[in-house]
């Protein structure tokens, strides 16, 4: 699934990196913590998280995930937008709760990492 | 190569960023980026252990052809049950640590996954050094 039709079907609104919308991405994790993100060595994964602060794109970064969706309508600081160009990440948000946007994801046949 | 990097106690603003000095440096020597993931897992979670922790600290990274050596060694105040620390989901994380999205009890065991030689020197009291290796 291409980070657009993530976008399109969370009602998700892109606040920073234009360049990842063609990105194809394979699967989707979904968590608030972060050391569980780390567990992971898959490829071309986005974060869905609630967790708006600086620790979701360094963690991003440490796992080179490349895309984060930001839930429950949380818009990221300014901060956040500067650290997430520096490391080109893509930051978006939707208005939906971590369940619904992923259940929506799911049903649109993105994978789960397990 | 010898790279030293100071971990200061409780500020959340610097996590990850001696880790994410020591990345751009293994990405420069070519390894593999599932390898490079592997390593700096590793020590991303003993850095954000030092700023949640301790009273600050040190990453010493030890780069040579065939392995890379992280010394992660903080002043305090030490480990008071390390076999409790080694259990996944055990924590003693603050509520301003997990509100960062951390402490969910993942670190240690984390590292130990990711690392091919792993050596924990910890009292209370005293202070905390992980020596973590590996191979490439």
């Amino acid at each position: 699934m291409k980070l657009k039709e993530i976008l399109e079907c969370v009602d998700g609104k892109l606040v920073w990196g234009e360049s990842h919308l063609e990105d194809e991405v394979k699967r989707g994790f979904a968590s608030d913590l972060m050391s569980d993100v780390l567990t992971i060595l898959e490829d071309d994964i986005i974060l869905i998280t609630g967790l708006s602060n600086n620790q979701s794109i360094r963690t991003a970064e440490m796992s080179d995930i490349s895309n984060i969706l930001l839930v429950r309508n949380k818009r990221p600081s300014q901060n956040m937008i500067d650290m997430a160009k520096e490391l080109d990440i893509s930051l978006s948000y939707t208005p939906y709760s971590l369940f619904k946007a992923s259940g929506l994801l799911f049903a649109k046949g993105l994978k789960p990492v397990y | 190569m010898h790279e030293e990097f100071t971990v200061p106690s409780k500020d959340f603003s610097v996590a990850g960023e001696a880790s994410s000095k020591i990345k751009r440096i293994l990405k420069q020597l070519n390894i593999p980026p599932q390898r490079i993931k592997q390593i700096i897992v590793a020590v991303f979670e003993a850095e954000v252990n030092v700023i949640a922790h301790s009273y600050g600290g040190k990453v010493i990274c030890d780069i040579e052809e065939e392995r890379v050596q992280i010394d992660v060694i903080d002043t305090g105040p030490g480990i008071e049950n390390l076999d409790l620390a080694m259990t996944e989901g055990w924590s003693t994380a603050t509520n301003e640590v997990r509100e960062m999205g951390y402490g969910a009890g993942m670190g240690l065991p984390n590292i130990k996954k990711s690392c091919d030689e792993l050596k924990i020197y910890t009292k209370k009291g005293d202070h905390t050094h992980i020596s973590m290796r590996f191979t490439l």
